[in-house]
């Protein structure tokens, strides 16, 4: 394993126990769709992207959007790892007057580049970033991830039909593929498939990959850099609660109770598994 | 006497976009397949690469045009009045507003102007919706001589605007030479018995109706409110403290907008009789404009009334 690999597989594990603490501390939370997250963060903000957290608004930097915004601890995590936000700052997650709400706010937390929660409408934003970018010639990018729940809201489509049609190929997109959402599987709900075709179909460069694989998510993102002309869809095979013993692949993770023996034992676990 | 303006409003609001676009590089259009209704393919002549049309997704133009935004552009999105609130109410709540960014947006064709579009088109709730979303300015201009003066200060405004701008030929109200402040109401002209608070095209007819109470020996105060907010309270205080009594006259429902925003600061300030004249809570429907506004009572004729009303209201 390279030493890249084996770095961003840390971080991914450190992200992971500290979204499991952080939701765990207060009991409640959307802990599954947040710790379906973390490889694909961790490989964001440790080798993709240009951010300086001693510099956090400098004009060029890339930008991410978190659509599912309901992942917010998950990103709140990565940006303390990363140097945005103090570390005890966690402690405070959902607390009165506390920086970090349940779904991400640009206005209380450094780092954050867009006030996500209402699904469908960050991916429309994020459309908009990649759109200015190119339009003063920037050498950016803009980084967004979408939910497959999330992929039910018109307004997905609406900004994937732009972003195609306007070739923004310096917009990397996720989809969180965890094949779950509040009410069950997406499948019975109102499904997604063949979800790699409908990206297709709207002038997007596609790649599916295993989200909880950390190689694989960055080899995806040099490919898509690659790609000149379209923007890029990356498919995250994930799985809902992932590394929780208590949440993984539950239907109920969505947004669930949490005991403070149970997150404890979770963090114990996930540490084991590192020695 | 009254007369109507050479040219539409919307000529104007697309030369003061050319304009400001060659001195600011920050301002950018957003369309969503109304461009030829609103004339700005004027703009798009001059600034190819500045006019974005998203075609008919008026969700996702709010939703780029808030990323744009926090990119450092000041765009300016539009769309028919209806859809730029009721259809948009909570990509501009959320993506704009509760985000805390600057786009400017333009809703076309207000209330009755919707004309033959008719019901489907008409918005009789727009400023309403607008009004209940924190940090947002609403403004609508008289004439064009006004919104040359106001532009530059929407411009300049660092937080979203919500323009409600007659398209067609407005009814010429203003000196060119008249300055007008974004947030401040304008004394159109001063008077004893009765005030008469008017926006948009109401604003001639509340011209007539203060020439018409004058025959009949009444004195009212003509008042133009174009930013129904942040309204100007100090303004409204003053002038029902020296007539005691109000009539509002708007082309918008006479709930939640100028006839709201006047009687909430009234009962809460200078409890004084008020009258509202606007739609009074039903939906629109087809018909060219002076039927419309005949049908709903948003005349001159009216205002003298309700005028006459709040005035034998007084303690």
């Amino acid at each position: 394993m390279s030493e890249k690999i084996q770095m961003l597989n840390e971080k991914a594990k450190e992200i992971r126990k500290l979204t499991i603490q952080t939701i765990g501390e207060l009991g409640v939370g959307h802990i599954g769709g947040a710790l379906s997250l973390c490889e694909a963060l961790s490989v964001l903000y440790f080798d993709a992207m240009h951010v300086d957290p001693a510099d956090s608004k400098m004009p060029d930097r890339d930008r991410f959007v978190l659509s599912k915004g309901h992942g917010g601890p998950a990103v709140y995590a990565t940006l303390a790892l990363k140097g945005f936000i103090p570390m005890e700052e966690l402690h405070t997650l959902n607390r009165p007057n506390t920086h970090l709400p349940s779904h991400c706010d640009m206005r209380l937390t450094n780092g954050i580049d867009m006030s996500t929660g209402s699904l469908g409408q960050g991916f429309s934003a994020a459309t908009g970033m990649a759109l200015a970018a190119k339009m003063d010639q920037k050498d950016l990018y803009v980084y967004a991830i979408i939910g497959d729940g999330e992929s039910q809201e018109g307004q997905i489509w609406e900004a994937a039909m732009l972003a195609g049609s306007r070739k923004l190929d310096n917009f990397i997109a996720f989809t969180d593929y965890n094949k779950m959402q509040l009410d069950g599987y997406i499948e019975d709900v109102n499904g997604l498939y063949p979800l790699e075709k409908k990206w297709e179909s709207f002038g997007w460069y596609v790649q599916s990959v295993d989200g909880h694989d950390v190689g694989e998510i960055a080899y995806a993102i040099d490919n898509a850099k690659k790609i000149k002309g379209r923007p890029s869809m990356i498919i995250l095979n994930t799985i809902k609660g992932k590394g929780g013993f208590f949440c993984e692949n539950m239907v109920a993770s969505h947004n669930m109770n949490i005991s403070e023996e149970t997150w404890k034992k979770a963090v114990e676990l996930l540490d084991k598994e590192e020695a | 006497m009254l007369e109507k303006e050479d040219r539409w409003l919307r000529e104007t609001y697309v030369d003061l976009l050319i304009e400001y676009a060659a001195k600011d590089d920050r301002i950018v259009l957003l369309e969503a397949d109304l461009s030829k209704a609103a004339g700005t393919g004027r703009f798009k002549e001059v600034y190819p690469d500045r006019l974005i049309n998203v075609g008919i997704a008026e969700a996702n133009m709010v939703g780029v045009a808030a990323g744009m935004s926090a990119m450092g552009k000041i765009p300016f999105t539009h769309t028919f009045t209806a859809f730029a609130t009721r259809r948009c109410c909570d990509q501009v709540t959320l993506s704009v507003a509760y985000a805390g960014l600057n786009v400017k947006l333009m809703g076309s064709d207000p209330g009755v102007t919707a004309e033959l579009n008719g019901g489907t088109h008409m918005s009789m709730e727009d400023v309403a919706i607008m009004r209940n979303i924190p940090g947002m300015t609403i403004y609508e201009p008289v004439d064009s001589a006004q919104l040359k003066k106001i532009f530059p200060q929407i411009l300049a405004a660092p937080g979203p605007v919500y323009i409600r701008l007659l398209r067609r030929n407005a009814v010429k109200i203003f000196d060119d030479d008249q300055t007008f402040t974004l947030g401040k109401g304008t004394m159109i002209k001063e008077g004893k018995d009765v005030t008469i608070i008017a926006s948009g095209i109401l604003v001639a007819e509340a011209v007539k109706a203060a020439e018409a109470l004058k025959n009949e020996g009444i004195d009212a105060e003509v008042i133009n409110i174009h930013t129904i907010k942040p309204l100007d309270e100090e303004m409204v205080i003053a002038s029902a403290k020296k007539t005691g009594a109000v009539v509002t006259a708007e082309n918008h429902s006479i709930i939640g907008a100028l006839g709201g925003a006047v009687t909430e600061c009234l009962s809460e300030n200078y409890p004084v009789p008020v009258r509202r004249v606007g739609v009074n809570d039903h939906f629109g429907e087809v018909g060219l404009t002076d039927f419309l506004m005949e049908k709903y009572g948003l005349t001159a004729e009216h205002i003298v009334e309700e005028a006459k009303k709040a005035i034998s209201m007084k303690k």
